[in-house]
């Protein structure tokens, strides 16, 4: 068993890419790290791609075998990795069991979805996906609605009002602004949140993630392949890596305002990494819409349940806060290209720990953690990342 | 969207849609919808099948207001999970009523309706909504 | 043997059966099951004439029904059909005929019947099928299955008349075309039933009074022409007809049930039969409904047989376009009462509505599309 090092870390900027295919997405994202990580092509042995809706937007599967042929190196194993909005997540989570298992030393993942081919009905038809299609689609419920639902029972079971829970999609597009990768690097008040169209009562068009592209990915190497990379003051561990999953169905669980799999998956990563909550220096979570958001930090220990939309107004979530969150714009304001979102939080994670953050710097950035949410918390992933020089 | 256009997934759902047949587990008494072989929160699968109460009360409930595709021309439409008389929650679309005067705790009724058709030319697919109970 | 003709000249001149039948038929049926089902959107003709003629047009009904977008002749018989065999107190698995009499079923091929059936968790043995005769299909769907019973081929057997109408826009037919169903639980005869089916007449000719042709949206009518010759010709006849070989008079029925096109109409058809308004008052819905088409006459039975007492005597007599009328003489039995509570009344769906404008009536029957 070996311990597994981030070697390379690569990403496009996320938007609506009119003249980037899926394809161009990926290989850009996947040369980027395979560079930052100071290597070639031909040292990649197994690629993972996490992406949840090619077929039914492209039309395209079997994205690992393409990857491979499109970086010049086929023959390579390759795979896609889809858990909904996870897959990014869950990508990078094969990855780390490919490295950590010892059959490869040198593993490319990369997320990548491309939203922006379909019109705005057909790409919720996609979303929706991530849920119980027989039952639940069938019934007309989009992916806001389902999350409206929790937003609706989390305002009512802790007598939280939205507009502190909407304070989250303010928060993120202030670091977004020092971003420049993010799809919205503006800033925006919380007037206009509560201002924008209602999507699905009470969610607000300004408290959802919108709809992008995108693809970022990571080098994965084990400590045989250290020695050649590129030289750096800076290493960084995936420490921690793991996936839960949860009760299917909304509908089905008992109590809508928590996630299982979030309090499951975290618990596991935090024994695999060997660290509690508090060692946590910074976070990123999961807010597709901003309830979620708020509802992550309180399953990941950060706050008690309830408790978490406390952390917004008293400005803990701040990079010099206690719980500094989202610190690079998060979902809402850098992007939320679904199955890359995974990749990209880890992206995040590391440009703190290696201390090139810029204006969104965390002063003295040890522990990050990832928290890559599938459906309404169908599948969760977590990975804790470590500096360890 | 081929998924949209199968006839036989329709056929195969359609007795526990039309008659809402959910679950109840013999081993920890939870009822659920729709039936399935095993129970989700005690994973036994002592499970029986059972024609779910036709009354119950708005659980939770949204405005869709930007639908997927194939329901494009219905929004702005409301959606619910609904619980029934006997505990079980059903999600559902709520009908015969306007957006603005659904309220939690409403007391409603299970009604037979269209939820989509499969194009012009498609089959039609019928299922269970909910409306203000009498 | 008739010897009474009813012409104008040889094109209405009765034919008369084979039979001598100068008697009443031994029991055939009983209703133990009735139940009606009314969308719950109303538009006003006023509102209809506001659009087409800036209020010129005089109202031959006050309102009619709109299907909801979810709506269609299949869901709205469903819940007729659900209302009779509530009050008909049976075991959904007894029944084994599903007649629905509809000339706006949602597909041109692929019966209602079965979908309908197996909602409602009937017998998959089961004699299923729906039926085409204009606003008559529903009564002959009736008919039909009190045959099934009587010959002892089931037990039970559901007899639906159900119509989403389809009015052309700023036709005349539009203003009274709505939509509706009801539908009866049929078994053998007894006392324990809510009604006996005594006697029933079908007369038929073929007249071209109201049409659609294949492939059409909207049907075709031949205003004045769809008047003496065909309604009033075809219910005349067939309820004298039906007087005649049961020897009943007017004064035996205590209700009489019209199909009703339009408020007038019914009106006439009773008073030249010898009828009384009072007679007519509780089988005539159409001011409020509209036109039901297959289930004009049937829904306003159904709200006779909600406040009908034993021992009283009903007819209803149909017209469907084509043409033809069925008669049907019931006389009410003691388990009406019983019954009655068992599922909503007529007049509740007839009383609770939300009314609409033209523009959303356009979208509820589908012509906006988006």
């Amino acid at each position: 068993m070996s311990r597994v090092y981030v070697a390379g870390v690569g990403a496009t900027r996320i938007n609506e890419h009119w003249d980037k295919s899926l394809r161009d997405l990926m290989v850009e994202a996947s040369l980027k790290a395979i560079n930052d990580a100071g290597l070639s092509r031909r040292d990649i042995e197994a690629i993972f791609v996490g992406n949840m809706s090619s077929g039914y937007l492209q039309g395209q599967e079997h994205l690992g075998s393409l990857l491979a042929t499109w970086l010049g190196i086929p023959g390579v194993a390759a795979s896609k990795v889809e858990a909904a909005c996870a897959s990014g997540g869950a990508a990078v989570h094969n990855a780390f069991l490919a490295v950590r298992s010892g059959v490869y030393d040198c593993v490319l993942v990369v997320g990548v979805e491309k939203l922006t081919d379909a019109v705005t009905s057909d790409a919720t038809s996609a979303l929706i996906m991530a849920e119980d299609q027989e039952y639940i689609a069938f019934t007309g419920f989009s992916f806001v609605a389902l999350n409206a639902l929790v937003y609706r029972a989390y305002m009512k079971k802790y007598r939280a009002r939205q507009e502190e829970i909407a304070s989250f999609a303010v928060h993120d597009h202030k670091y977004a602004v020092n971003n420049p990768l993010a799809q919205y690097p503006r800033p925006i008040s919380l007037e206009e949140v509560m201002r924008s169209p209602v999507v699905a009562d009470p969610v607000r068009l300004l408290e959802s993630a919108p709809l992008g592209d995108g693809s970022a990915a990571l080098v994965l190497c084990s400590e045989n392949k250290l020695k050649e990379l590129r030289d750096r003051d800076v290493l960084v561990e995936l420490a921690g890596s793991s996936i839960s999953t949860e009760i299917f169905s909304v509908h089905d669980r008992t109590d809508l305002t928590t996630i299982g799999a979030s309090v499951k998956a975290s618990r596991k990563a935090y024994a695999m990494a060997g660290v509690e909550p508090k060692d946590v220096d910074v976070v990123e979570v999961h807010d597709a819409f901003t309830v979620l958001g708020v509802i992550h930090l309180e399953d990941l220990g950060f706050a008690e349940k309830g408790a978490g939309w406390r952390l917004l107004s008293e400005g803990q979530l701040e990079k010099d806060g206690d719980v500094p969150t989202n610190t690079m714009g998060g979902l809402k304001a850098q992007g939320h290209p679904v199955g890359a979102t995974g990749v990209y939080q880890i992206y995040d994670v590391v440009a703190q720990l290696r201390g090139e953050a810029g204006k969104n710097q965390v002063d003295g950035a040890e522990v990050g953690l990832a928290q890559n949410v599938g459906g309404v918390g169908g599948t969760v992933t977590v990975h804790i990342l470590r500096r360890v020089r | 969207m081929s998924y949209l256009r199968s006839v036989p997934r329709v056929w195969r759902e359609r007795r526990v849609k039309y008659q809402l047949i959910g679950g109840r587990c013999k081993d920890c008494g939870r009822g659920f919808y729709p039936y399935r072989q095993i129970c989700p929160a005690c994973g036994s699968a002592n499970v029986e099948q059972v024609k779910l109460p036709e009354r119950g009360v708005v659980e939770l409930f949204t405005v869709v207001r930007t639908p997927p595709a194939e329901f494009a021309q219905y929004a702005p439409y409301v959606v619910a999970i609904v619980r029934l008389e006997d505990g079980t929650l059903v999600p559902a679309q709520l009908t015969d009523v306007e957006l603005d005067e659904v309220y939690e705790g409403m007391e409603v009724e299970a009604v037979f309706r269209k939820y989509r058709e499969q194009g012009p030319s498609g089959i039609i697919e019928y299922g269970i909504k909910f409306r203000p109970a009498r | 043997m008739f010897n009474k003709t009813l012409t104008f000249n040889d094109n209405l001149f009765y034919q008369g059966s084979f039979y001598e039948r100068d008697s009443k038929m031994p029991p055939l049926a009983s209703v133990v099951g009735w139940g009606a089902y009314i969308p719950i959107y109303r538009i006003e003709t006023a509102e209809i004439s506001r659009i087409h003629t800036k209020g010129g047009e005089k109202a031959p009904v006050r309102q009619k029904s709109v299907p909801g977008f979810d709506e269609d002749s299949l869901t709205i018989a469903f819940e007729a059909a659900k209302n009779a065999l509530r009050r008909g107190r049976v075991d959904p698995r007894e029944v084994e005929a599903l007649y629905i009499g509809s000339e706006s079923p949602p597909y041109a091929v692929k019966p209602s019947a079965t979908v309908i059936a197996e909602a409602l968790g009937l017998s998959r043995r089961l004699y299923g099928i729906d039926m085409e005769f204009a606003c008559k299909a529903g009564t002959t769907a009736m008919i039909s299955v009190a045959g099934l019973v009587n010959s002892g081929i089931i037990n039970y057997g559901l007899a639906v008349g159900t119509d989403t109408a389809q009015g052309r826009p700023g036709d005349e037919l539009e203003y009274t075309a709505g939509a509706g169903a009801a539908a009866f639980l049929i078994s053998k005869p007894g006392r324990d039933s809510a009604a006996t089916i005594e006697h029933v007449v079908s007369y038929v000719t073929d007249t071209p009074d109201f049409w659609r042709r294949e492939g059409e949206k909207f049907p075709m009518h031949t205003f004045r022409f769809t008047g003496e010759p065909a309604y009033f010709h075809h219910i005349e006849t067939a309820a004298r007809m039906l007087m005649e070989e049961t020897g009943l008079k007017p004064s035996d029925f205590s209700h009489a049930v019209f199909h009703q096109p339009n408020v007038k109409f019914p009106q006439r058809v009773g008073a030249s039969l010898g009828f009384r308004p009072e007679q007519l008052k509780l089988g005539l819905l159409c001011n409020e409904i509209g036109n039901t088409y297959a289930a004009s006459s049937l829904i306003g039975l159904t709200n006779v047989l909600d406040h009908a007492k034993p021992g009283e005597r009903i007819l209803v007599v149909s017209f469907g376009s084509g043409a033809g009328s069925d008669a049907i003489s019931l006389v009410v039995e003691d388990g009406i009462e019983e019954r009655r509570g068992l599922a909503p009344p007529t007049l509740y769906y007839v009383n609770r509505f939300r009314v609409i404008d033209y523009a959303t009536y356009l979208r509820c029957r589908g012509f906006i599309e988006r």
